[in-house]
């Protein structure tokens, strides 16, 4: 392992959300609020109570996790693809790392930027609805787990794409519906029979159950399912991302 | 001596069907500056972009200080520096951070001394914590070279590193690239400015539609196949060469007032004193003489003519 380049990748990376401070934690966060102010405050206090808990305080593990999938996604997507676009690629494809040294360096960064944004949002939930984790390290840990998953997903993305239109192209189109018919906003069980069975196969309904869990003790699945669901995207993305810098794909010609 | 890059039979096909490289041989040695000729096309991009692993290569082999570019590319990679063709560096870094950035990639601890000793040696000193945004193209080529050495390679690849640079930062890169070969590097410059192989390479190779033609020292290059052209001017114009001078084969120009004579370099001095006693028999009277050694320059056009 190249203690020095991950070093060197993952402080570069760093460099670069504290140069784009705004874009990368305060627009997230403004969205957020806006979010709390819009369901949580003018619809939700017209709604009730669901298994005890304000509407404003259980829509929160979903808004959480609407934030963090898609930060995590553009942010490592962006982060290959940008070097990809200016051309500085070569230079990491002719330095002398390897693929657990890139994954480390990248994912490893963008993971720690989106798992800061999903703490900064709890912590402005808090100012705004009386929040309580039930489970506070297990959230840690799922939280975690998810923004690793994900950031490898994005980076996959960013190797994959020919240009903005693409990188934009599966947050925006796939991963947005399926978070909002995810249950962030709702219970699945509130659902229709029929709608509750077509949402089993929304993969997105198992992490917002098992992310609620740990704040409410209450879920649509186990947590034990949602957690082997999220670890096995995190094993099967980045084996992907393994596969391509073995054999070149989309990587080298 | 044993070659510090030893490329073997090396093909290059791309998944468009275009033959960038065909079955390349070539070594090179250490401590040398070997220059690398040829059109656009003609495959050095590709030959470096393959020797530093970002081009995967269709068959052949690529040992570097003896160790296989595809079977330990860690250890391969660790010992060349590259200077692309492209000027691409991260717009929004400083040139400082920048550096910095490529010696961690390359394995390497930071070294503030050896940072501060590069950035002075390409006159970057001043500008070190400027953005690479707000540098001119010729200050970004330096800060390209300074990544590149960041890592202290034993090999750097130069691909077309005056490309587009005015002639006094060019002059200027050359006298870098020189200082550089003293301390022990070994370089591989690709360019399209033949003046700049003539006046840096110890040998040179040209390149034409993924094939090496020729390689050569290149002052044996130039006197193997350089020819020597004299002209004389004459004092009275003549208009068909006379019968005792025809064994030279003179061509008559500026309206017979230049008669320009071809010869081999190795038996100028018989020759030419013959001709200018013939010249002189004749009652041709010289106004001035001058001779032109055949350029670099000359020998590709005529390579890759062929």
């Amino acid at each position: 392992m190249n203690y020095y380049a991950i070093k060197a990748i993952y402080l570069y990376e760093m460099s670069r959300t504290y140069r784009t401070i705004s874009q990368s934690l305060i627009a997230p966060v403004i969205s957020t609020i806006l979010y709390f102010v819009v369901f949580g405050s003018a619809i939700g206090s017209k709604i009730e109570n669901i298994e005890g808990i304000s509407y404003g305080v259980f829509i929160v593990p979903g808004l959480v996790m609407l934030s963090v999938l898609m930060q995590s996604i553009t942010n490592a997507a962006f982060a290959i693809y940008f070097p990809k676009f200016v051309g500085t690629i070569n230079e990491l494809l002719s330095a002398p790392v390897s693929t657990i040294d890139i994954v480390i360096g990248y994912i490893g960064a963008a993971t720690t930027k989106s798992f800061s944004i999903g703490i900064i949002i709890l912590i402005t939930a808090h100012l705004i609805v009386p929040l309580k984790i039930v489970h506070p390290l297990y959230m840690l840990l799922f939280l975690l787990l998810t923004c690793f998953a994900f950031c490898s997903f994005g980076f996959i993305i960013g190797l994959w794409a020919k240009n903005f239109e693409q990188l934009n192209l599966v947050p925006m189109l796939i991963i947005t519906p399926l978070v909002f018919l995810g249950g962030s906003f709702y219970s699945i069980s509130m659902l229709p029979v029929f709608w509750q069975k077509i949402s089993m196969f929304n993969p997105v309904v198992y992490l917002i159950s098992g992310f609620r869990w740990t704040f409410f003790n209450f879920s649509d699945f186990s947590f034990g399912v949602s957690l082997l669901a999220i670890f096995s995207f995190a094993i099967l993305c980045n084996s992907i991302i393994f596969w391509m810098f073995k054999t070149g794909y989309k990587v080298r010609n | 001596m044993k070659p510090i890059i030893s490329i073997n039979s090396l093909s290059k096909t791309f998944t468009s069907g275009f033959n960038a490289l065909e079955k390349v041989s070539l070594d090179i040695n250490k401590g040398e500056i070997f220059a690398l000729l040829g059109p656009n096309g003609a495959g050095k991009t590709t030959l470096i972009s393959i020797i530093t692993g970002i081009t995967i290569p269709t068959s052949g082999s690529v040992k570097v200080n003896n160790y296989d570019v595809i079977k330990d590319p860690i250890k391969t990679r660790s010992l060349i520096g590259l200077v692309p063709q492209e000027v691409a560096i991260e717009p929004f870094e400083t040139v400082l951070s920048s550096i910095k950035f490529s010696r961690g990639l390359f394995g390497k601890p930071q070294d503030s001394l050896y940072i501060n000793s590069i950035l002075k040696q390409l006159s970057l000193w001043e500008k070190r914590n400027t953005k690479i945004i707000e540098l001119s193209g010729g200050m970004k080529r330096r800060v390209l070279i300074a990544k590149a050495l960041s890592h202290e390679p034993l090999v750097l690849f130069l691909d077309e590193p005056t490309a587009g640079v005015d002639v006094e930062l060019r002059k200027d890169m050359w006298g870098i690239i020189k200082s550089l070969k003293y301390s022990g590097v070994t370089i591989i410059l690709t360019t399209h400015y033949i003046e700049e192989a003539e006046n840096l390479a110890d040998r040179v190779g040209f390149i034409n539609n993924g094939q090496i033609s020729l390689i050569e020292e290149k002052q044996q290059l130039i006197n193997k196949m350089g020819k020597k052209t004299l002209s004389i001017h004459i004092q009275n114009a003549i208009q068909n060469i006379p019968y005792k001078l025809k064994k030279y084969k003179l061509e008559i120009s500026n309206s017979g007032n230049t008669l320009t004579y071809n010869y081999d370099i190795n038996s100028e001095k018989t020759v030419i004193t013959a001709l200018l006693n013939d010249l002189s028999k004749e009652n041709i009277k010289l106004k001035d003489i001058k001779s032109k050694q055949s350029s670099l320059e000359d020998i590709f056009i005529n390579i890759v003519g062929k």
